[in-house]
């Protein structure tokens, strides 16, 4: 940045780069009428959290999932003729093994810089998955999935579970033991569904297990149908973040109605992009300091053999626990047989898992009868049902997904796998209600914690002696940010009970409904600790300032980072620029 | 400036979290490694020799195993399981047993060379059983390392796993890491089945095959990782372990980053 | 309650159009940066961004000269890491840091040099305006209205039932997802024979050699398969049969043999299980001849081989398959039946 004054008299002239990129940008424009969209766009203000990045690394190791994976498709060969591996890790060579396997091998050993490419492709696919989890949890408990995202939320549950299959059918291309085993257990768990399981398996495979097709078919599956549907949902999901705008935290400034944030052109274009770099390098590190998958340990796949240790990628690790923990129960009824032990783990629970993932945000707007619009995020303490749901539904995956490698645990922390297994058995239906208890009490404790803060300011820790010989402690208004943050929330009171027959002697048709409404209601918004109204405030804050107005002798120093904020006004201290209006009129007269 | 101060140091603190997590994460690693045990020595058993190990034997073994190695609640007979199983046992640190447990565990050996050679040939002088490999039958040089891979992943890695850094067994048991074992202590492992272990006799495995799986193992024990930090070579549970703090702890410190207006 | 939702309690004015679509945030105070007064530290955040991509170039440099320089075979050994292979470590590092570089660079420079301050931007109903739900509407009912869709009931209909149709030729093709084999077997067929008939050789996995009784001592061991099985792998070109038929041969005293599943099915203590695991298949050999236990890796689903192949722990719920073994004329070990019941996981049809 320029500090001359003169810039502002003679404006710089433009730079043949500029001018041709203006030229560019007015052909094109004459032609698709772009520069309205430019128009829009480039001003177009982003909120900055680091929560928001999350789904930002989401996208961009996806990227550079795609980037890597196109990559290896010009080496791998999704064949499972048998052929005899020649290439250069002797401790496999002569060995019989599918041509997908040993392309594997190739890409590991003898391309350069190939198994940088598939490390790459692997940790960058784990980092994709973890990081929509993490950005779901974001949303979650921030309730940035409430009206109008709900679709969005959607989208998202579609999309962490094509992430999920496009990790599965990737993890089983090479062809190695590890991922074979994966395959295996696949098919055992298709076969076990009623009636059409069988079936079901014969036609996916091909043939028995393990047959010669699937390797084909998973790759148009990996390479093709759900990049091409994980590309297609993000495209939406961008587009609809774009048009709904981003929801923003509670602060000073920033209300429902607003984006207070960054604009697009320069700075979010910046950070966006250069966080794009960032994850690319981060994944690109990881890739040439840590293996992952060194499948020239696990041999070539055959169905009769199998490694100790044999685990699943992580975003698999709870199922596969799950399917560890369960209890063997298994029906005979009329000469067919009903696998409970597999479907239940393997099938029904996922299956509620993802449905009701998919359908909280209806759920939650249902028992709180809301149908605003919502761009400011709750804070998790503010809904503490909410968040205490979230908290019990990752103590249930984390169960599941410690019974995932439990005999690592075993092995490494000389437990039995047999105590593991047992305890997780019990713990996966006691925990979570446990951990739901704690989140949600935590969260109120919090609630009364701003309260306090609100009505009577924050302890400074200096303890005053009146000259009557009273000690007393000076507390302080918060400052306006705090002060902002702590007022956003918006208190809910919780659904009336309905009344079973009217004034009128007429039966209410839907009392069973409504009264299971108010009750989830209650249940969620009972507890609330209902923020002070703004007379409780003002009544404090005069108490606040006779404190203060007793301690002000004896500190002439002020710490220069606390604005006061008695009765909402705001206290400018010498040094600052009065306002941001002032501060950029600052710099463009530089 | 003490408000922004704090939230400065955040990512330092996550920074500092990640690293502690790293070196906490490979120093348990690197605990995890066995001690190498001594060699075993195949000395021909003497007069003398068998005197001596008996005498040791009577110290150091008899209040399990019986004044006749016939055995008892404490410990099972010794009577026909060879110089191998003493051998091995011995060698290894797992005899005599520290503590009663599920099984016994490996660590530094408590008898030297020569002692261990003399309780092999006293409990050898008991009855026939497997006796120590003599050096030409654990000399797996002229083996063929791909075959014993193959032959590892048939009959070894269900227990030891792929890369040989052992398994879970059932009730608190578990398949040892094979990267402290001697090609003696392989060979004799296989031939006498020690604790949970099958047996895998000359019949159905034979010595060429046996050194081609002792190979295989070496290979394993000096391999390289071609790909960079072996996370100690225990499949996706410690990839996943990794990624959730070490990566995601990087991703997020840099988010942080980014987020923190500058000074 | 309603007023007190911003701190500060006057919003940025609303009736203010923006300028260039947003306005700076009015009342919060802003502190300028050490680099927006200080043109020597601007200079210097300058340089550092600079000196950044610089560097990222650099590194770009390395990585094609480690790519030409370093043998692909090559191990380095790096404290903590270990032995490493070197290209692997080397194109990694070089070409992780050129790109995390340009990443930094980036945001420094937006952090440093570009405006910091926070703007705001109305946001604009979601929903449509009257006149353009409107419109929609009314285009809709002309729409309905010209191509008579709520007149012409049997057109109606029959659309409705062509359209469920159609589908049904793209799902009647997948049949051939699996091309049933000669003889159309059903799919419980298959899944119940395996290669294992009544004098069956049983010989060693991998090396293929047939096995005497006497080969196998008490507490031994033995992965086997039937003596067919590279014949049919070689003509079938798959591991089907291999699947199917996987076997483990255990021997115990037999005073330790508690129940099996049908009489004299052991030889002299010699037992042979089917090695596929009954919950969802995994191959299991992890067998423990002290208590002659075996464990499945994948789910811990645990076997007493000793006692009908029962389960004792675990998610599965059917005892392991037990094939009938005996010795043919020549001494060597043999299946006396095909397995009474179908190996591998549970099915609907199985029964």
């Amino acid at each position: 940045m320029s500090t001359t004054n003169s810039a502002a008299a003679n404006p710089i002239p433009a730079s043949p780069i500029e001018a041709a990129g203006g030229g560019v940008a007015t052909y094109v424009d004459q032609r698709v009428g772009s520069n309205k969209f430019l128009g829009r766009t480039l001003g177009k203000v982003f909120p900055d959290h680091w929560s928001f990045m999350l789904g930002e690394i989401a996208l961009y190791s996806f990227l550079v999932v795609l980037l890597s994976g196109v990559y290896l498709t010009l080496f791998y060969k999704p064949s499972m003729v048998e052929v005899i591996y020649n290439g250069s890790y002797v401790p496999l060579k002569g060995i019989e093994m599918s041509e997908a396997y040993a392309s594997t091998l190739d890409i590991s050993f003898d391309v350069r810089g190939g198994l940088l490419i598939r490390q790459m492709h692997h940790w960058s696919a784990l980092i994709f998955i973890a990081a929509i989890a993490v950005h779901m949890f974001r949303v979650f408990f921030t309730g940035a999935f409430r009206k109008p995202r709900e679709f969005n939320w959607i989208l998202g549950v579609g999309l962490a579970t094509l992430a999920l299959a496009a990790g599965f059918s990737g993890y089983s291309l090479p062809d190695d033991l590890l991922s074979g085993t994966g395959l295996q257990i696949a098919r055992g768990i298709v076969q076990s569904i009623p009636i059409v399981g069988t079936w079901g398996a014969f036609l996916l495979f091909g043939s028995e297990f393990p047959g010669t097709d699937f390797i084909s078919r998973l790759y148009g599956i990996h390479i093709l149908l759900v990049p091409g549907l994980i590309l297609a949902l993000v495209s939406v999901h961008l587009m609809l973040v774009w048009t709904q705008k981003h929801t923003q935290f509670p602060g000073p400034g920033r209300t429902n109605n607003n984006v207070v944030g960054y604009p697009l052109m320069p700075v979010y274009m910046a950070k966006a992009g250069g966080f794009f770099f960032i994850v690319f390098g981060i994944c690109t590190l990881i890739a040439g300091l840590v293996t992952i998958n060194p499948i020239w340990l696990f041999g070539p796949y055959t169905p009769d053999q199998v490694s100790a240790g044999s685990q699943p990628d992580w975003y698999i690790g709870w199922l596969d626990g799950a399917l560890r923990i369960m209890p063997n129960l298994e029906s005979y009824l009329f000469g067919y047989t009903i696998s409970w032990n597999i479907l239940i783990p393997a099938v029904i629970m996922p299956g509620i898992v993802f449905t009701a993932l998919a359908f909280y945000p209806f759920l939650e707007a249902w028992i709180t009868g809301d149908k605003r619009e919502h761009h400011l995020l709750d804070r998790p303490r503010n809904n503490p049902t909410r968040t205490g749901i979230g908290v019990m539904a990752i103590t249930f995956y984390g169960l599941l997904w410690i019974g995932g490698g439990n005999d690592i645990i075993a092995t490494s922390f000389n437990l039995t796998i047999n105590s593991i297994t047992w305890f997780l058995r019990i713990a996966v239906f006691v925990l979570p209600p446990i951990a739901f208890l704690v989140t949600k009490r935590i969260c109120l404790a919090l609630q009364r914690r701003d309260r306090d803060k609100l009505l009577h300011g924050y302890e400074t820790g200096r303890v005053l002696r009146l000259p009557h010989g009273e000690f007393i402690e000076v507390h302080e208004t918060i400052n306006y940010k705090e002060m902002a943050v702590i007022t956003s929330k918006s208190d809910i009171a919780p659904l009336p009970a309905p009344v079973k027959v009217d004034a009128d002697g007429v039966a209410n048709r839907k009392y069973w409904i409504q009264s299971l409404r108010a009750k989830l209601s209650n249940f969620f918004y009972a507890d609330n600790i209902s923020k002070p109204t703004a007379a409780e405030i003002e009544a404090a804050q005069h108490h606040l300032d006779h404190g203060a107005a007793l301690e002000a002798p004896l500190h002439a120093y002020e710490d220069a980072d606390e604005i006061r904020n008695a009765h909402g006004g705001v206290l400018h201290h010498p040094g600052m620029a009065n306002t941001n209006a002032e501060q950029l009129a600052g710099r463009s007269d530089r | 400036m003490k408000f922004l101060a704090a939230r400065r140091r955040q990512p330092v603190v996550a920074l500092a979290m990640l690293l502690f997590a790293l070196v906490a994460v490979g120093g348990l690693y690197a605990a995890a490694g066995t001690v190498r045990p001594a060699e075993a020595a195949g000395a021909a058993s003497s007069e003398t020799q068998v005197e001596m190990g008996k005498q040791l034997y009577l110290e150091g073994c008899s209040s399990c195993h019986s004044l006749q190695a016939q055995g008892s609640t404490a410990g099972p007979t010794l009577i026909g399981v060879g110089a191998a199983a003493v051998d091995f046992q011995v060698s290894t640190g797992r005899m005599p047993l520290a503590a009663p447990g599920v099984q016994s565990v490996a660590g530094p050996p408590k008898y030297n060379e020569e002692d261990t050679a003399a309780l092999a040939a006293y409990v050898a002088s008991l009855a026939p059983g497997p006796a120590i490999p003599s050096a030409e039958q654990v000399d797996f040089a002229s083996a063929d390392v791909a075959e014993g891979g193959v032959l590892f992943r048939v009959n070894c890695q269900q227990c030891h796993q792929a890369a040989g850094q052992g398994g879970a067994l059932t009730q608190g048991k578990y398949a040892p890491s094979l990267m402290g074992a001697t090609p003696t202590q392989m060979y004799e492992a296989m031939v006498t089945g020690p604790e949970s272990m099958p047996v895998f006799s000359d019949a159905t495995l034979p010595e060429e095959d046996k050194k081609a799986i002792m190979a295989y193992v070496d290979h394993l024990q000096n391999a390289s990782d071609p790909g960079g930090l072996s996370l100690g070579r225990l499949g996706p549970v410690t990839e996943g372990l990794f990624l959730w703090t070490a990566v995601f702890g990087a991703l997020i410190a840099v988010a942080v980053w980014i987020g923190i207006k500058a000074r | 309650m309603t007023d007190i939702s911003t701190g500060s309690g006057h919003g940025p004015s609303e009736n203010t159009p923006a300028k260039l679509g947003y306005s700076p945030v009015a009342d919060i105070p802003h502190r300028p940066r050490v680099a927006d007064t200080d043109p020597r530290a601007a200079r210097r955040a300058e340089r550092q961004v600079a000196s950044m991509f610089m560097l990222s170039m650099f590194f770009v440099v390395l990585f094609v000269v480690a790519f030409i320089a370093i043998d692909k075979y090559a191990t380095v050994y790096i404290p903590v890491f270990g032995a490493v292979g070197a290209m692997n470590v080397a194109l990694g590092f070089t070409m992780g840091v050129a790109i995390f570089l340009i990443g930094a660079g980036a945001i420094q420079w937006a952090k440093k040099l570009m405006p910091d301050v926070e703007v705001v931007q109305l946001r604009h109903d979601l929903v449509s305006p009257t006149e353009a739900t409107n419109e929609a509407a009314a285009n809709y009912e002309r729409g309905k209205e010209e191509s008579g869709f709520a007149r012409f009931k049997i057109i109606r209909r029959t659309l409705i039932g062509a359209m469920v149709l159609f589908p049904i030729p793209l799902v009647v093709m997948l049949r051939d997802l699996w091309i049933s084999p000669p003889g159309n077997p059903s799919p419980s067929t298959l899944l119940t024979t395996t290669l294992w008939e009544d004098g069956t050789r049983v010989v060693t996995d991998a090396t293929y050699l047939p096995i005497r009784p006497e080969d196998i001592p008490v507490g031994g061991l033995v992965s086997a398969a039937p003596a067919d099985l590279p014949e049919v792998q070689e003509a079938e070109h798959n591991l089907n049969a291999r699947g199917k038929a996987a076997i483990i041969l255990v021997r115990m005293d037999p005073a330790e043999i508690l129940s099996q599943q049908g009489d004299g099915w052991d030889y002299q203590g010699i037992l042979a299980y089917s090695k596929i695991c009954t919950h969802v298949g995994c191959p299991i050999a992890l067998y423990e001849q002290r208590t002659h236990h075996l464990l499945c890796p994948c789910h811990q689903s645990t076997f007493d081989l000793s006692d009908s192949g029962n389960v004792i722990f675990g998610p599965a719920a059917r005892r392991m398959p037990q094939l009938p073994i005996g010795v043919d004329a020549e001494g060597f070990i043999v299946a006396k039946a095909p397995f009474a019941e179908p190996v591998g996981p549970s099915f609907w049809e199985r029964g």
